[in-house]
């Protein structure tokens, strides 16, 4: 498989509702793609779908190794967040550097505003060594210098031959192919 | 990625509320003289099937930190993500909680046997039948601990599925049938991991 992730005429249904049916899609190295569309459209389900965490109604779902941040933090409350990070990646430290919460390594994650918790979610996927990144509302809760680290991370993972599929109805920074479901 | 999760899982256990069980299993072994009466001959013959009961209701106290929290924080999707399966993320979690149960309910017993007036062979054969049987019994609390996760009033359900589920091997514990309480704990240590995978995808949203 060249591409990193692939669909291949996927419906999915949630909660008895179909959320979208027949979607291609491909992802190759170096390719960004945002999925758009109104609330409930299911595109947070589509990551989860990517993820391997749901299972599609019909069709086919291909994935390489993914990492993914969503809403959800995953990190012990009380450990120190660069304890807490290293539990799932070995070595965190550049990675938080580059996201600007270097120097709260010693702090504990039940103490990180949720910006700093966003960045740290952020942290982890950048640090996994994944080559294809999910990433759920990325933007939420992060200020200005903190879009423009997670941009300039992008640009470098996308530089490295990986690929990022993001879910957010703001847009991003970089260049990004563009999926819109309809709700 | 399977021995990060035992220590982690070891450590929370030991840093939050480990010592609750424990204090719950001596406390009812504690109500016992006080139910029945002083009298110390009855009070031995009934020690052992009291201290089961004590120790079934106290493995009930951890259930819902077993699974939910990890369920509702995504750990437990991040561990999907690092292809870990969910066989032994439950494999896992069962060792971790025998670990922060049993060695303590073990040590428990001792001072528990003492206000039952058991004697030291008796003590000798609770401490056996628990030693065989508190590994089953952790990985029955972890399944019902992942079937009941994200349910309305988990607890009380958890309670309701996990002491029926317990008199084989309280009946044979009490027996001193030590090779057929070993069979139980092991099916129910072999069994658990499975079903607990299955309730863990089956959760997912």
């Amino acid at each position: 498989m060249t591409g990193l992730l692939r669909f291949g005429g996927v419906a999915l249904r949630r909660g008895g509702r179909l959320l979208f049916e027949n979607l291609d899609l491909e992802l190759g190295p170096g390719e960004a793609l945002q999925v758009a569309g109104p609330n409930g459209s299911g595109k947070s389900s589509l990551l989860r779908l990517a993820a391997g965490l749901l299972d599609a109604e019909l069709g086919r779902v291909e994935r390489s190794r993914a990492a993914l941040a969503d809403d959800s933090l995953a990190l012990d409350r009380e450990l120190p967040l660069g304890r807490a990070l290293r539990f799932w990646c070995g070595s965190p430290e550049a990675t938080m550097d580059s996201l600007g919460i270097g120097f709260l390594r010693e702090v504990p994650v039940r103490f990180l505003s949720s910006g700093q918790r966003k960045r740290a979610t952020l942290a982890r996927v950048a640090a996994s060594g994944a080559p294809l990144w999910l990433l759920d509302e990325p933007l939420n809760a992060l200020d200005a210098d903190g879009s423009e680290r997670l941009g300039s991370l992008i640009a470098e993972h996308l530089h490295d031959g990986g690929a990022v599929l993001a879910a957010s109805h703001q847009s991003l920074p970089g260049n990004w192919r563009w999926l819109e479901l309809r709700g | 990625m399977i021995g990060a999760l035992i220590v982690r899982d070891v450590r929370r256990g030991f840093t939050g509320a480990a010592w609750l069980p424990i204090a719950f299993f001596l406390l009812v072994a504690t109500l016992v003289p006080f139910a029945i009466g002083p009298d110390a001959r009855l009070l031995s013959r009934i020690g052992p099937g009291a201290l089961w009961i004590a120790a079934l209701t106290a493995a009930l106290l951890p259930i819902e930190r077993l699974i939910e929290p990890d369920r509702v924080d995504g750990v437990l999707d991040q561990l999907a993500l690092h292809d870990v399966a969910e066989e032994s993320v439950a494999v896992a979690k069962i060792v971790a909680h025998w670990l922060t149960f049993a060695p303590l309910l073990l040590i428990a017993t001792v001072p528990a046997s003492a206000l039952l007036a058991m004697d030291g062979m008796s003590l000798a054969r609770t401490e056996l039948a628990l030693a065989i049987g508190t590994p089953g019994l952790a990985a029955l609390a972890l399944a019902v601990a992942a079937v009941t996760a994200g349910l309305p009033r988990a607890g009380a359900m958890a309670g309701l599925l996990l002491l029926p589920l317990a008199v084989p091997l309280l009946i044979f514990a009490v027996a001193n049938a030590v090779l057929l309480e070993a069979a139980i704990s092991l099916l129910l240590t072999a069994g658990a991991p499975f079903v607990a995978a299955v309730a863990i995808r089956a959760a997912r949203t």
